[in-house]
């Protein structure tokens, strides 16, 4: 074992040496060599951040055809440092009022959740915090906190918007972790684990080609999830000014923001370890675990810059208009999709892999093409009643 | 004492902890926080118990779902969060001693049992602890059958409700 084969083991077994060397108790050195682990894995997401702002800056500005950051440092790159003094600097404000440990502790819970995820992200075949067997709920259940942090804002700012974005978010969190969770049964189905690593490994062909849908659902409701636009109604400025941290100022606002960039960072890592192979990139994975983290860090930022075009391209979505796409479209056919595809799958379990994705692929293709023709008879049924003469019943009432 | 104990105990005064803060507090929605926080410590000791995917639907469930709705229709319904009235009433050391005694029943009962004293087994290793729990919830020889019962009373009470939201107009 060296430190390129299998980097993680390497440095902890050393570790252990040393501190087994000064005469520490085994039991001990391990718990320490945990929380070693823990910090080093938390301090690379958080630098990554403030990398993340930097990124997001530039490509919201290219998509507004502004050039963004360009002042500090090469391309602006530090410019992220320079926002980090300001908000360090400003003045913390917790409004009359506000229950102020609640308050304290939203922005905290919010940063946590995102932080969770980091803990099963499998970076390449031997980097990876913990190896869960529940992995996929593992995602569901760090977005339940999530959803707690920002309930918590909007409650403990004592102010109307910012409650009216945390009854946005519990209507729009909960909905969109239906169609979410059963996109990610249908990874499950194919690979037989709930594991990310099992996952991984078990996609030797891509799961966005046995089921293109499943990504499609997945990314729109992790979308949701991430309350980015189209689905920003938590925070849409022109209606409830910013929604839940309406309140917040400086680094507790940074906060709520760094959380925010981070999610949608380690969202796309899932989108790229469900649905497109995660470190794997036709046999270059097997260079090493670096190179396999490079690629897994280079899809998930590929993924996050899907998130951000989305983001900046599509105009937010009317409350009504979310919630219906929700229950009446995306609902449904995610679960006309799960049974689709688990039939299909048990149908061809015995067939060889090129078959088994054909058939899924060709399942997948029906199944879009059956939802688009009734959408489309549904949208002439529309049409027809709308342009029908008012009904008489109406002209009754009108005298 | 081994780490693992005092983690234990740890989180078994934040569970005891919390439930406390959830009876005496008087605003309402720090009492549903306090029940989300004993909660997360119970999830936290089925996991200290090896039964990660007991303590992930733990979170899921009642934190994600059930204590999300709590803290929605205490803030959707009640325009004061403050509760006024006494927190006790004449009946107070009737609850006491009926707890007391189960406690100290209970307590009794299980320092005589044989298995309270005992080290849970060890795990096999490459036992799937999940895999096992499927197979047992779909197998008609373990619990196909209230798994399925619990299926059909769970969507009758959902076209319920949707019944009972639907609006014929």
């Amino acid at each position: 074992m060296t430190f390129w084969t299998d980097p993680i083991n390497f440095v902890a077994d050393w570790l252990m040496g040393v501190f087994t060397g000064w005469g520490m108790a085994e039991g001990l050195a391990g718990v320490l060599i945990a929380l070693i682990g823990i910090f080093a894995l938390v301090t690379f997401a958080m630098l990554l951040d403030i990398l993340l702002v930097w990124v997001e800056r530039k490509v919201v500005a290219r998509f507004q055809d502004r050039l963004g950051p360009n002042r500090v440092g090469p391309f602006g790159i530090f410019q992220p440092f320079a926002d980090i003094v300001k908000l360090l600097i400003k003045e913390d404000i917790t409004p009359i009022g506000a229950d102020k440990i609640i308050y304290n502790l939203a922005p905290i819970f919010s940063l946590m959740s995102v932080l969770l995820l980091w803990a099963i992200l499998p970076f390449a075949p031997k980097i990876f915090g913990v190896d869960l067997n529940v992995g996929l709920l593992y995602i569901v259940a760090a977005g339940a906190i999530g959803t707690l942090s920002i309930i918590m804002a909007g409650w403990a700012s004592n102010n109307k918007y910012a409650l009216m974005g945390a009854f946005r978010t519990v209507a729009q969190m909960i909905s969109y972790e239906i169609p979410m969770v059963v996109a990610l049964l249908i990874p499950t189905l194919l690979a037989g684990t709930m594991g990310v690593n099992g996952i991984v490994e078990s996609q030797g062909i891509w799961f966005v080609v046995l089921s293109p849908l499943g990504a499609l659902i997945f990314v729109i409701s992790a979308i949701a999830e991430l309350g980015r636009s189209p689905f920003d109604l938590n925070e849409a400025e022109s209606e409830i000014v910013a929604g839940f941290h309406i309140e917040y100022t400086g680094m507790k606002f940074g906060l709520f923001y760094a959380g925010e960039l981070l999610h949608a960072f380690t969202f796309g890592g899932f989108i790229s370890v469900l649905f497109f192979g995660g470190y794997r990139f036709f046999g270059l994975e097997n260079f090493g675990p670096i190179v396999a983290a490079v690629i897994f860090l280079l899809k998930a930022l590929f993924f996050y810059w899907v998130i951000m075009w989305v983001k900046y391209t599509v105009p937010r979505v009317r409350i009504d208009h979310m919630l219906a796409f929700n229950w009446k479209f995306l609902t449904p056919l995610a679960f006309v999709l799960l049974m689709v595809t688990a039939l299909v799958s048990k149908l061809l379990a015995g067939a060889s892999a090129g078959w088994h994705a054909a058939g899924l692929f060709l399942a997948n293709v029906v199944v879009g093409w059956l939802t688009i023709e009734i959408l489309k008879a549904h949208a002439r049924r529309q049409r027809e009643r709308e342009e029908t003469p008012a009904q008489p019943a109406v002209q009754a009432a009108q005298h | 004492m081994t780490f693992l104990q005092i983690i234990f105990l740890l989180f078994a005064a934040v569970i005891l902890g919390s439930a406390l803060m959830v009876v005496t507090t008087r605003n309402m929605i720090h009492a549903a926080l306090w029940l989300i926080a004993a909660l997360f410590g119970v999830a936290a000791v089925y996991a200290l118990l090896n039964a990660g995917f007991l303590a992930v639907v733990q979170v899921v469930v009642y934190i994600g779902a059930i204590a999300i709705l709590f803290i929605f229709a205490v803030m959707l319904t009640r325009r004061e969060m403050r509760d006024k009235g006494p927190q006790l009433n004449k009946n107070w050391w009737m609850a006491a001693l009926i707890s007391v005694v189960t406690f100290g029943g209970l307590f009794g009962l299980l320092s005589n049992w044989a298995g309270f004293s005992k080290t849970a087994a060890e795990i096999p290793a490459g036992l799937d602890a999940v895999e096992q729990l499927g197979i047992a919830l779909v197998s008609p020889d373990a619990y196909v059958l209230p798994f399925e019962v619990a299926s059909i009373l769970l969507l009758a009470a959902l076209i319920g409700a949707v019944y009972v939201a639907f609006n014929k107009e």
